[in-house]
């Protein structure tokens, strides 16, 4: 394309502000077609986060939206910019802040792979058990909160019990339950305690019973599958075309994951399988994450299992902090620890992209060093800001108790979105 | 030592000849001087096209049958102030989920003269990580079908991920630290 053909772009780009205007005036009723806007958010207690959608109805039926983002935007790529490597980590909880754990541990494999350092299998191994974890407590709020936009209360009061109990273990493993801020670049803050270990076993025994129950509940209830059959379907090449990842594309049929195709931290140790679904509906995505479920199960015990001994975190003191003890007493771990808190050393020079399996999509980490203290720029890819443009395709031409119903089951989290 | 060294070179092969039988295909559909700074940080194959030629590249690698890269998988702006004349950059991820490829594309142009090519037509994906690097770095994607501001407000009348923007103000005396370079 020659340059010329570019000329007046900046035109176009004023008349698209202009016409976005048009559309955005919520006043703006077209009595001629008989159409109403409606503006659905930014805060509406149905859409659990701050999305506004701007929707032209004809009666109950949508027929078309305008999606607003940004209203929780923090400029996470601009601040990152400023911070040492861990100082980062704190960033990364507030994106999808349902599964913190994987966002932490995906930025730390990322600086790891910058950096060359190999974690031990124990460290791998307790990622990948807090990772799961991280999973399964990410697809039970999904999936209990589209039970209670259908109208059904009693599935999120006994599922949210059993994600305290995860984060209850959380807190066992890094003090925090939310922003977990799980990790070290190298490997863990710390081994897993005999108390964690407790709870985690005592927590693997008595989950599936409760996931059974939910199941039973939901799966083959007939007002539930009336509400979500045939609700919000995705073809498999759309959503490929929209960039869908995770448990969205996977119900429209398409068995990517990350785990599997491009496996870290010791994931092609276990053996699981990869839940598909046909028609990628709102009934096909619960009925993937539901299935997810089972399958983080799955590798959390085999993970539990065969926890290899061993330590729980790489030799690299450049970049992971010396025990405190060690600090009072010992003049090369005291600078270690200054140099590392001060932010003093170097990366090398490189670029690095990675990615892992997020709670709802492939989150990518591309990190550029140019060598110094900080990231050149580091961009974050997020799942649910990329596919989330399908939705105003996905929600035309149903009704407004059905958008509703897709947006909860696209798990769309409004952090990661607007990072 | 000597029985070691040879898994190690395997382990390391396979991607090394992924990434070279990639480029041959890439110089073959494509101008052999499409591509320049060729180069696998990480195994990942990267390099460098124009403007110009972005559009076509992407287009016939969705189309293409043997590559099968038809996966987007994010794009983003960078800014580097003393490249002259290509101060700003987009980058380009792509993805084979068929064959498990990626495929890293830069462009860099002048920062007086942003305007790249839209690839929001071949994917929909692109559409908001298109508004979003206009956002952030002011890169104007000729025939992109609703350019304006995404993340930000929109009379923002400056482009914040621009490297002449520090997060903090410079003016501020009481965070500097004469000993550690902040």
């Amino acid at each position: 394309m020659a340059i010329d053909a570019l000329e007046g772009t900046r035109q176009i780009t004023e008349e698209a502000r202009a016409q976005r205007h048009d559309q955005l005036v919520p006043t703006l009723n077209d009595f001629s077609q008989e159409l109403t806007t409606l503006n659905l958010g930014p805060t509406h207690p149905a859409t659990h986060g701050i999305f506004q959608n701007i929707l032209q109805m004809d009666g109950e039926r949508i027929v078309s939206g305008v999606p607003t983002i940004g209203y929780i935007h923090r400029a996470f790529e601009k601040i990152a910019e400023r911070r040492p490597f861990y100082q980062i980590t704190t960033l990364t909880d507030r994106m999808n802040y349902c599964s913190s754990p994987i966002n932490n541990l995906g930025w730390h494999m990322t600086v790891e792979k910058l950096l060359g350092v190999t974690v031990p299998k124990r460290a791998q191994y307790i990622r990948v058990i807090m990772m799961e974890l991280a999973r399964i407590s990410d697809h039970l709020i999904c999936n209990s909160i589209l039970g209670v936009d259908t109208g059904a209360f009693t599935g999120f009061l006994y599922l949210f019990q059993e994600r305290e109990k995860i984060y209850e273990i959380y807190e066992e493993v890094c003090g925090a339950r939310l922003t977990t801020n799980m990790g070290r670049v190298g490997g863990m803050e710390r081994d897993l305690t005999p108390v964690a270990l407790e709870k985690l076993r005592k927590w693997l025994k008595e989950f599936p019973a409760v996931m059974r129950e939910f199941e039973v509940l939901f799966n083959r209830n007939r007002i539930f599958m009336d509400r979500v059959v045939n609700v919000g379907p995705i073809s498999a090449e759309k959503a490929l075309n929209y960039g869908f990842t995770g448990p969205n594309l996977r119900a429209a049929g398409v068995d990517y994951d990350v785990r599997v195709m491009n496996p870290y931290s010791s994931y092609e140790d276990f053996e699981f399988d990869i839940p598909v679904g046909t028609k990628g509906d709102t009934y096909d995505r619960f009925i993937v994450r539901n299935e997810e479920i089972w399958q983080s199960l799955r590798i959390i015990n085999q993970a539990l299992e065969n926890l290899p001994e061993g330590p729980f975190h790489a030799d690299a003191p450049h970049f992971y902090l010396p025990p405190k003890e060690a600090v009072y007493k010992s003049m090369e771990a005291l600078i270690y620890h200054f140099k590392i808190v001060m932010g003093e050393i170097d990366a090398p020079v490189g670029e690095v992209y990675h990615a892992v399996e997020g709670g709802n999509g492939e989150l990518g980490y591309y990190l550029v060093s140019d060598g110094g203290r900080t990231p050149y720029r580091l961009h974050f890819r997020r799942p649910c800001f990329i596919y989330y443009q399908a939705y105003p395709e996905m929600a035309v031409g149903t009704t407004l108790s059905d958008a509703i119903v897709i947006l909860s089951s696209m798990n769309v989290i409004a952090g990661e979105l607007d990072a | 030592m000597a029985p070691e060294t040879p898994p190690a070179a395997v382990a390391e092969d396979p991607t090394k000849a992924q990434n070279a039988l990639v480029l041959a295909l890439l110089h073959r559909l494509f101008e052999a001087d499409s591509f320049t700074d060729v180069a696998e940080p990480y195994g990942l194959l990267t390099a460098t096209t124009t403007r110009e030629k972005i559009h076509g590249i992407i287009a016939g690698l969705q189309q293409d049958e043997e590559l099968k890269l038809h996966f987007l998988t994010t794009l983003c702006g960078i800014h580097y102030p003393d490249q002259l004349n290509r101060e700003l950059g987009v980058i380009y991820h792509l993805h084979s989920l068929v064959h498990n490829i990626r495929l890293r594309l830069k462009i860099f142009f002048p920062i007086a003269d942003p305007v790249v090519p839209t690839i929001s037509d071949i994917y929909s994906a692109a559409n908001w990580l298109e508004r979003e690097t206009y956002d952030f770095y002011g890169v104007i994607f000729s025939g992109h079908p609703n350019l304006i501001r995404i993340l930000n407000v929109e009379d923002m009348d400056y482009h914040p991920m621009r490297k002449e923007y520090p997060v903090e103000d410079g003016t501020r005396e009481d965070k500097t630290d004469l000993f550690f370079g902040r």
